[in-house]
């Protein structure tokens, strides 16, 4: 029995889709300027004392970490739709190989040059 | 009926999990974003050499002799910016107003080559200076991780000029727009990328 | 002009290559000579080049896979005999420098041309008519990963007679990598060619993620698909994860080389143990992309042949999703003995400990599937039952070698070498093969002949345990891997029994050889009408064999698990349409082989530094991408007269109305 579905695959071109209300002109500005704050404060937290100095690479970790979040849910949208489950989805496991591969290698490496420090610089 | 394509993923139209095949806009989008996630790994893999051999400068210029971090202001700033003007231009496209999307375009471009212009003068810098990519395994994860970076925005930029002449050429058809659906993830993931590269590599740098 | 080639690259002086060389050639010559006296040409172009059905596409990338067996296989048999031989004062018939070569290439080839091409070209063939799907997501992108993947081959090919291949092993590693200490081509053709075959490889990734999440027919839910399904789905998200790592070790390594960069250096700050770090952090999803879809055919394979549903379809998918994430955790247990301290090996070992937990929950769902199944002894089932006997010992000894202190003594034995080729023999290439059989009926319409199909299984089997049980004895008593030459003329006796292990392997090979030529010969007697050959449970065995281009003429409705059986059961089938519908299918396009062609020219060009050669070819391969970009008109139309056509003189034996609909 052929239904609205099957007829969708021999369209092959965008079905009808209704204007997602959020991707306006609004959005975009209001993820421009929390990006801007983001990238202002952090060039004031590594230049200036403000924070802590131990702290500092926290706070720069903290700021990068949030203006990507501003950057996926303002200019690419990402929201928690139905739709968008298995965006999501892979977004986290892409995000979870990056933090293992890079967490993993500079616990490995640290540990190794701990226990074989490389050669003097020739 | 008139297919209303919007910029970002969500089509506003609820599939649940088994409701069949997904229309074509759908299926460009999430292969496009899955290629993204790969492109971010591989760029890991980058950071993690980056991360580890950064202070192996072999005894020559450190990341804290040589970055000027008012160029990289100036040089996010253009980016962060491109990335605005990028998405301006995508809701013009829906909205099929050709002038606005050419407008935001060429905004685009200048933005993004302005972002080339700075990085590569700091490149040619450095590389006078005699802290070029070969002379110690610091600097060679810098040029090669902040070179990809630079070489990926290079690379769009000629996407974009290749897309404004379709679109010129061919109008706002719906296959031409989902080229530019998958222009516009990848230069916002440029950008990210971006806010890694000023934040790990610039930023701690000069610590 | 030609860069740094001349014909001093050509061994004519070294009688292994020339003759390999002359033999190949030869094949090629007379198979384009059959080719063209037939007229053939048109054909081929058009049907197979071309071609963007991922069943044309799956059954190319199996083929490729079998014509780099026997590659990959000379490599292997070499070393045995060399090993046999070369004992006390015998210098055996291979010197260092070739014998380097051949187990470098064996690695080489078995893995990235063999093994991932069988497990690519059965995942093509089948995903998509088991989830009820016309094609894959992004069909042309599929026709430019084979033949990506095939110009990785080539140029591998070519290293045999122009210039040498490395001398690294397969992994390798720098320093012996770099420049300084492997100044020849040979590193370059290695790393050229897998970078090129990577390439296809992760558009591979991208393209089946995408349509098993997005492509499957209606009814089709995540927990009503095949568990071949969900295992791919698994093995190509770890493609997308795992291979952009690759990418970029490789990248830092060329950039060593050909610029002068100290990514891995010895001097300058280069750090050698970053490249082994990132080589395994993709090595080890690696084996899991290649082990996982097997593990999906043999769920397949056992549920038919024990006229059964899957035992506990939800712990088979919790495995396998677990199987997945757990894979990027444990990838120092490829080096625990590169001197990371106690706590980062102990973590990795437990972790590598953890992850065989699924893998034995699987072996259990297969048990107690067959456990009062009504058991068909066909070739795919004995491969199905010969793999958990044998990849369980493997399992076993990899558990073994999890644990690092057990590690620092066997790391880089042969025990090792036999560990991996437990797994992989066991693994990958008994499923490979009983997907090979299982499948093949429905590729091509006749089933292959059993009789050699078993014959195969046993000389595979016995081979492999006369092949690799004599070395996980030598590996405990001290021989190391990748030896030219034997110091302990005690070992010999065990190597000559590893020696008669490959020779029977050998004759397993040829008996499938054997199988697919006389399958061929006698095909008539072994037709099969139906489609359903093996009485088999998901939906691809609902359609004719071979399948139309379009595969299903109405997409399938889902409601179960075992899709096809839940319609067969519904005894009286499914009244067929009352009309059928056109149909939309991409069009063929040239622009995977022609991509291809100059890819390998440039990686040829950029192994001898012809940077004019190189700069050229690039543009021709920018200028078929922005022609195919700029194109829209990429699909045709299956009128419904056509498709009625074909469908209703599909024969109908047995009223089994279910065929129709």
């Amino acid at each position: 029995m052929m239904d609205a579905d099957d007829r969708q695959i021999h369209d092959r071109s965008p079905g009808v889709e209704e204007r997602e209300s959020g991707a306006g002109v609004l959005t975009y500005t209001v993820g421009l300027v929390l990006a801007l704050v983001a990238t202002i404060a952090s060039f004031v937290v590594s230049q200036t004392h403000l924070l802590w100095p131990p702290g500092v690479t926290v706070g720069l970790v903290v700021l990068a970490i949030a203006q990507i979040g501003v950057h996926l849910v303002f200019f690419l949208h990402l929201g928690s739709g139905p739709d968008n489950t298995n965006n999501i989805l892979a977004l986290a496991f892409g995000l979870l190989v990056v933090f293992l591969i890079i967490t993993g290698s500079l616990w490995i490496i640290a540990n190794l040059t701990a226990n074989m420090p490389l050669l003097p610089v020739q | 009926m008139a297919a209303v394509i919007s910029s970002g993923f969500s089509t506003g139209v609820e599939r649940a999990d088994g409701a069949g095949p997904a229309p074509v806009r759908v299926v460009v989008a999430y292969g496009f974003w899955l290629f993204i996630l790969s492109d971010i790994v591989m760029f890991s893999g980058l950071f993690a050499a980056y991360a580890v051999l950064s202070d192996n400068a072999a005894g020559g210029p450190t990341g804290r002799e040589l970055f000027d971090l008012q160029k990289v202001f100036i040089e996010t700033f253009c980016l962060l910016l491109s990335s605005y003007t990028c998405g301006l231009g995508a809701l013009a496209a829906e909205w099929r107003k050709l002038k606005h999307f050419l407008i935001y375009a060429a905004l685009t471009f200048s933005l993004g080559a302005a972002f080339l212009y700075i990085e590569f003068s700091e490149f040619a810098g450095m590389v006078s200076q005699g802290a070029g990519p070969t002379r110690s395994a610091f600097l060679s994860a810098f040029f090669t991780l902040v070179g990809a970076h630079g070489a990926h925005v290079t690379i769009g930029l000629l996407w974009l000029i290749y897309l404004v002449a379709q679109i010129v050429i061919k109008g706002l058809r719906p296959a031409v727009l989902r080229r530019l659906l998958c222009f516009s993830l990848f230069w916002h993931a440029l950008d990210i990328i971006w806010i890694g590269v000023f934040t790990l590599v610039y930023l701690m740098g000069k610590q | 002009m030609l860069g740094k080639l001349s014909w001093e690259a050509i061994p004519f002086n070294e009688p292994l290559p020339m003759i390999s060389m002359g033999v190949v050639l030869a094949v090629i010559l007379v198979v384009l000579a059959v080719v063209t006296f037939k007229g053939w040409w048109s054909y081929l172009w058009r049907e197979w080049l071309t071609s963007v059905d991922h069943k044309r596409i799956g059954v190319m990338y199996v083929i490729l896979g079998l014509v780099m067996l026997l590659r990959g296989f000379s490599d292997a048999i070499m070393m045995r005999t060399q090993q046999a031989i070369a004992v006390g004062a015998a210098q055996g018939y291979l010197p260092p420098e070739h014998y380097d070569q051949v187990f470098t290439a064996h690695g080489t080839i078995m893995i990235f041309f063999v093994a991932m091409p069988f497990v690519i070209g059965l995942m093509n063939f089948a995903v998509p008519l088991q989830i009820g799907a016309r094609d894959v997501a992004f069909p042309v992108l599929n026709s430019i990963s084979f033949w990506l993947t095939a110009a990785g081959a080539l140029l591998i090919n070519l290293s045999l007679v122009i210039g040498n291949f490395a001398r690294t092993g397969w992994m390798g590693y720098p320093p012996l990598s770099e420049l300084a200490f492997s100044p020849g081509v040979g590193v370059d053709y290695y790393l050229w060619s897998l970078q090129i075959a990577g390439i296809g490889t992760l558009l591979t990734g991208v393209n089946f993620v995408t349509t098993i999440l997005k492509l499957r027919a209606p009814g089709m839910r995540l927990l009503r698909m095949p568990v071949f399904c969900w295992t791919s789905l698994a093995a190509n998200l770890l493609i997308v994860a795992a291979f952009p790592i690759l990418t970029a070790t490789f990248v830092m390594l060329l950039l060593d080389r050909y610029v002068g960069m100290h990514f891995f250096t010895n001097n300058a700050g280069g750090n050698q143990m970053m490249y082994v770090n990132l080589f395994w952090a993709w090595g080890h999803p690696e084996v899991y992309i290649l082990i996982l879809p097997l593990f999906g055919v043999f769920s397949e394979v056992i549920a038919t042949f024990s006229g059964k549903s899957l035992f506990s379809y939800r712990s088979m998918v919790w495995a396998t999703m677990g199987i997945c994430v757990l894979s990027f955790m444990v990838w120092l247990h490829h080096f625990f003995t590169m001197g990371a301290g106690a706590d980062v090996n102990a973590f990795f070992g437990i972790m590598s400990t953890i992850i065989a937990v699924p893998t034995g929950v699987k072996v259990f769902n297969w048990l107690f599937t067959m456990f009062r199944g009504q058991i068909v002894f066909s070739t795919p089932m004995l491969f199905s039952i010969g793999f958990i006997v044998t990849f369980v010992i493997g399992g076993l000894t990899g558990v073994l070698l999890a644990v690092p202190p057990v590690d620092f003594v066997l790391h880089n034995s042969v025990f090792l070498v036999a560990h991996f080729h437990n797994v992989i023999i066991g693994g990958v290439v008994f499923g490979s093969i009983a997907g090979y059989n299982y499948w093949f009926p429905k590729a091509f319409g006749f089933t292959l002949d059993e009789r050699l199909g078993k014959a195969s299984f046993w000389c595979w089997l016995i081979g492999f345990y006369l092949a690799f049980t004599p070395l996980y004895i030598l590996g405990m008593l001290g021989m190391t891997r990748r030896l030219q030459h034997i110091p302990d003329p005690n070992w010999q006796p065990l190597l000559l029994v590893a020696e008669a292990g490959a020779v029977v392997i050998f004759c397993g090979i040829l008996c499938q050889l054997a199988q697919l030529y006389v399958s061929i010969r006698t095909r008539e007697r072994r037709r099969d009408p139906s489609g359903d050959p093996w009485n088999g449970r998901t939906l691809e065995w609902s359609t004719s064999s071979p399948p139309p281009a379009y595969n299903f003429a109405a997409l399938p409705r889902v409601e179960a698990i075992d899709a096809f059986w839940q319609l067969k059961e519904k005894a009286g089938g499914r009244p067929a349409p009352a009309e059928y519908q056109s149909v939309e299918m991409p069009r063929n396009s040239p622009i995977g082989f022609i991509t291809s062609f100059f890819m390998v020219v440039t990686g040829f060009a950029l192994v001898w530094h012809i940077w004019w050669m190189v700069i050229c070819s690039l543009i021709a391969v920018v200028t078929m991408i922005l022609v195919h970009g700029w194109s829209e008109n990429r699909h045709y139309e299956i009128p419904a007269s056509e498709i009625a056509q074909i469908e209703t003189a599909r024969p109908d034996p047995g009223g089994r109305a279910w065929q129709r609909s």
